[in-house]
């Protein structure tokens, strides 16, 4: 068990060394010259070398990226072209808005997500199997921008229960636990909900059918086991997998938020990475993929630990 | 293929050189090892599935070889086939060394191989006839002609062929699939046919029908079998000689009956009486093996069955036992206890036995 | 007993030959919510395909006075946009651009993929690290951030969109193709076929794709059900086509503010990208159970 973990541990490293290049190459795979981006319409020839040194586009590409790489290191992805503030200080504070928004998608999607895929794979082609795999289906197949779209057109526009954009008052500054912050949570978190909760719903309908269907079940039942119990033992069975595929699913509400918080104007990393885009913001663009990345990269790294620590069948030495 | 070739009808058989008293096949020192990851920062180990065996295959003769699984009969079937490479060892095909004097294409006209999974090993998108063309076509044969042969063949392993030609694997029996498999491999003409667990996964009743197949079709092809198997009594059954192996070495060989009457080495003692016998005058008295096989990436040192060996002594922890003739006939056992002089407690005394025993081959 | 009497009691088997793919098909044809599905797809393709004869109002020409009738309204079946446009005739031209931004990166990714699966899979060793580590790269990526990253960088337009959701499914598409190319690698039919001498390329065409190819094909058609999703998606953020082009992502996009006004009529589009994912989705478990025949 430990050798694997520092195996998977020290395999981290050409991965996130992998992402950072790819981040990195992002703002030269960008048509034109990288300084146009940074430089003022009616610069000079003298500023545009001047910035060029100073930005250090002149020295060779590998050259570029150690540097940049170097700096990334210390805390340091640049500043952001539009407000001039430091690109990580701007990113953490929208990774804490989407942080919120995941998690509370993850309770609902995870929940419902369980109990329907539960049910599913419980009561195997019987009619609540069939309109558990339907909503599923129907959850993995909806375009989630246009969810939420139809969402607030529902709850906001014709009911006015809830509000249809926005994190509430004073913005995202100051964030509270209260409903007149979190009714501003509730159409954004459902609508990020519908992905993994149909995810979740087929993945644990086909490990609670893959076990029910094996002869320790059987067993089991011969053995006069009561139903509760068997319960108990598919959960534990189920449970690694399961657990694995909801941690994955974390990972893309964090890093695939940005149509769902351009729907809602939620001011988590998503918002930001699309008014990065628009104002032709490189380093706050390549900052924000970085971040988010990493998030991802560490969160797989976790999960992996975790499935391998509580699955008892996964020897890896 | 590059090389354009024109399609022939025929294929001929691989011509017969040296004659009756060259062996079909001799195997020297072959040798497996597969590399298996140590532990982190550990010395890289390997498995030595298959460790210097050597042994011959007379024209026209079925030699058998049993072990326990893992032992590394498979792997020696894939070698002889070079499915895989080998670390060492020399395979000569009919006194010609194969990759030097006998090209590995000509090598699989003449040495074809029948798989243990009837199912897998027939492509499930394939027709049976295609199945079975499928190696006469590669070798050059035009597609009708194969497509006859094939047809001829399925007659000739028991099936029609105007009720099996079109059907694919999955629409017919386990036996039925073996008995395309044993035409596949025929269809090439092979001189020897390598039988890895064939018979292994069917029922009782169609295993025996099978078998009887394997010995008409011998007859009428005049083949030679290797036949590998866990199953000591189809062995005997088929066998004229037999070769017994323990974690990739050969232990014993010789005539089936001999080493069945008179197995010398004790680990071929407690393979057979672990054998269900139901004829009471029969059964052995030497205690049956105990222990699972040590594990083949750490082999003891020595004779590897002494950690198993009731009879062990200091001796067999030493230096490994080379295969010994034991009556001239052919009986040979890599045991100390069999080996006139060794030095073990329980081996007879050291003179020549069998000087003046007449040799044959 | 010979050969030749046993003749006698191999039975035949019964019912007609029949080979895998015929069984295939007839289990998806006999598949009620494949069947549905495919009509629904074929309905939407042929009348983007024939958009232009179907005597449709012109879907770039509005008018001020016109704008956002709702569902219902003489002359507009389905309404007008917020620039008076007929939205009949906007969702069914608009299906021409959105099918092909959302299958035609698929596609390629099928093509790119497969060929690096086979070669990894069927090659095996250092080849096979080399490729599968550096696919690994792109995994370290959520989907819907790569294809915006890469989107993103190089700019809002069409051919870009589609190269962003080629870079990201290919890496999937290869994944599986290689998983899916090892494990027949490993079967003895493939043994037996080198046993009799066959080289690398006849067995690759004769028994490797055959068997490859399907479950391939049917996990690329589950990926056009979110590779729709994602196309729409960057049209939406305006990352893919441009206004005036009719195609649903950006018409979602477009309509957002009407939501106000005209709610439903703002929705539409989006049920048609829905539509079309969740039938190849459908359609792609329809298939899959169907080619599911042990016996």
């Amino acid at each position: 068990m430990f050798t694997y973990i520092v195996r998977r541990i020290v395999y981290v490293i050409p991965i996130v060394i992998s992402v950072a290049l790819v981040c990195f190459m992002l703002v030269h795979i960008t048509p034109g010259d990288p300084l146009v981006a940074i430089l003022p319409a009616d610069a000079s020839q003298e500023l545009a070398a001047q910035l060029r040194t100073a930005y250090g586009f002149d020295r060779p590409l590998p050259v570029q990226f150690g540097l940049w790489l170097w700096k990334a290191v210390h805390g340091d992805l640049g500043h952001s072209i539009a407000t001039g503030r430091p690109v990580l200080t701007e990113v953490m504070r929208a990774v804490g808005n989407t942080v919120t928004l995941a998690i509370a998608a993850a309770i609902i999607g995870f929940s419902f997500g369980l109990l329907f895929g539960l049910l599913a794979g419980y009561f195997r082609d019987t009619w609540i199997d069939k309109v558990a795999t339907s909503i599923a289906i129907a959850g993995v197949s909806v375009p989630h921008y246009w969810l939420g779209m139809v969402l607030v057109i529902i709850f906001s526009v014709q009911l006015s229960w809830l509000p249809a954009v926005g994190a509430g008052p004073g913005g995202s500054g100051q964030w509270g636990w209260d409903w007149e912050h979190m009714k501003y949570l509730v159409l954004p978190a459902i609508t990020t909900s519908v992905i993994p909760m149909g995810i979740v719903t087929r993945t644990v309908r086909a490990l609670t059918g893959d076990i029910l269907s094996q002869d320790f079940v059987e067993a089991l039942r011969a053995k006069g086991l009561r139903e509760t119990h068997v319960f108990r033992h598919v959960i534990k069975n189920a449970a690694p997998t399961a657990m694995a595929v909801m941690g994955l699913q974390l990972g893309y509400m964090l890093g695939g938020s940005i149509l769902i918080e351009t729907v809602f104007s939620w001011p988590g990393s998503g918002l930001l990475l699309n008014s990065a885009i628009f104002q032709r913001d490189l380093p706050l663009l390549q900052g924000t993929i970085l971040v988010l990345a990493l998030f991802f990269v560490f969160l797989n790294l976790v999960v992996d630990i975790a499935q391998a620590s509580i699955d008892p069948r996964i020897k890896r030495g | 293929m590059s090389e354009i070739i024109e399609p022939i009808d025929k294929l001929e058989p691989i011509e017969d050189i040296g004659g009756v008293a060259q062996p079909l096949l001799r195997v020297d020192g072959l040798t497996k090892h597969f590399p298996v990851r140590g532990a982190w920062f550990g010395a890289a180990k390997t498995v030595r599935a298959v460790d210097d065996v050597s042994f011959s295959i007379a024209k026209g003769e079925t030699v058998g070889i049993v072990g326990e699984s893992g032992c590394g009969k498979s792997t020696t079937a894939r070698l002889l086939m070079h499915l895989m490479p080998r670390n060492a060892g020399d395979i000569i095909y009919d006194g010609r060394q194969v990759g030097r004097e006998l090209s590995l294409r000509e090598l699989r006209r003449g040495m074809q191989m029948v798989f243990q999974d009837s199912y897998a090993s027939l492509n499930p998108r394939l027709t049976i006839e295609e199945s079975i063309a499928f190696g006469p076509k590669v070798h050059g044969m035009a597609d009708a002609a194969s497509r006859h042969l094939a047809r001829e063949l399925l007659g000739k392993v028991g099936l029609r062929p105007e009720n099996f030609a079109n059907r694919y694997p999955h629409e017919i029996s386990g036996g039925q699939r073996q008995r395309v498999n044993i035409a596949r491999a025929l269809a090439l003409s092979p001189r020897l046919v390598i039988l890895d667990e064939a018979v292994s996964a069917l029922d009782k009743s169609v295993e025996a029908q099978v078998l009887n197949l394997l010995v008409d079709l011998k007859r009428e092809f005049g083949l030679t079998y290797l036949f590998i198997s866990h199953d000591l009594n189809v062995v005997r059954y088929i066998s004229d000689r037999v070769l017994v192996m323990y974690l990739g070495e050969v232990v014993e060989l010789g005539p089936v009956d001999s080493v069945w009457d008179q197995p010398a080495h004790p680990y071929t003692q407690a393979l057979l009486a672990a054998m269900p016998s139901s004829d009471p005058d029969n059964r052995t008295q030497v205690p049956p093996i105990s222990g699972d096989p040590p594990n083949p990436i750490d082999p003891p040192a020595g004779c590897r069955f002494h950690t198993r060996c009731p009879f062990a002594e200091p001796l067999c922890g030493g230096a490994t036992p080379k295969l010994t003739e034991l009556d001239g006939l052919g009986h040979q056992a890599a045991c100390y206890m069999a080996i006139p002089g060794s030095g073990h407690s329980r081996a007879p005394a050291a003179r020549d036995l069998h000087s003046e025993a007449p040799a044959l081959s | 007993m010979s050969a030749i009497t046993e003749l006698a009691l191999q039975a035949a088997p019964a019912g007609p030959a029949r080979g895998y793919w015929a069984t295939v098909g007839r289990r998806v044809v006999r598949d009620k919510v494949s069947i549905a599905c495919a009509v629904i797809l074929l309905a939407i393709f042929l009348s983007a395909l024939l958009a232009p004869w179907l005597g449709l109002a012109d879907p770039y020409h509005g008018s001020m006075i016109r704008r956002l009738k709702p569902i219902g309204t003489t002359n507009y079946p389905l309404g007008t946009d917020e620039l008076g446009r007929d939205m009949l005739a906007r969702l069914i031209y608009g299906g021409r651009l959105s099918l092909l931004i959302g299958i035609l990166p698929v596609i390629l990714a099928f093509m790119i993929g497969t060929s690096l699966g086979l070669i990894a899979g069927y090659v095996g060793g250092k080849v096979n690290t080399a490729i599968m580590r550096t696919i690994d790269v792109f995994y370290a990526f959520p989907s819907v951030l790569l294809a915006i990253a890469i989107s993103g960088a190089l700019g809002a337009g069409i051919t870009n969109s589609i190269v962003s959701l080629t870079v990201v499914f290919m890496p999937q598409i290869t994944r599986v193709a290689e998983s899916v190319t090892t494990g027949v690698r490993n079967m003895d039919f493939v043994e037996a076929a080198r046993a009799s001498g066959a080289d690398a390329f006849t067995i690759m065409r004769v028994h490797m794709l055959g068997n490859v190819l399907g479950p391939i094909f049917v996990y690329a058609t589950g990926l056009i059900s979110v590779s729709m999703i994602l196309a729409a998606g960057l049209s939406f953020l305006g990352l893919g086509t441009k206004p005036p082009e009719p195609e649903w992502g950006l018409m979602l996009n477009t309509l957002r503010t009407a939501i106000y006004v005209n709610p439903w009529v703002a929705a539409l589009p989006g049920a048609m990208i829905f539509a079309v994912s969740i039938c190849f989705n459908l359609l792609s478990d329809g298939m899959r159970s169907a080619m599911d025949i042990r016996n």
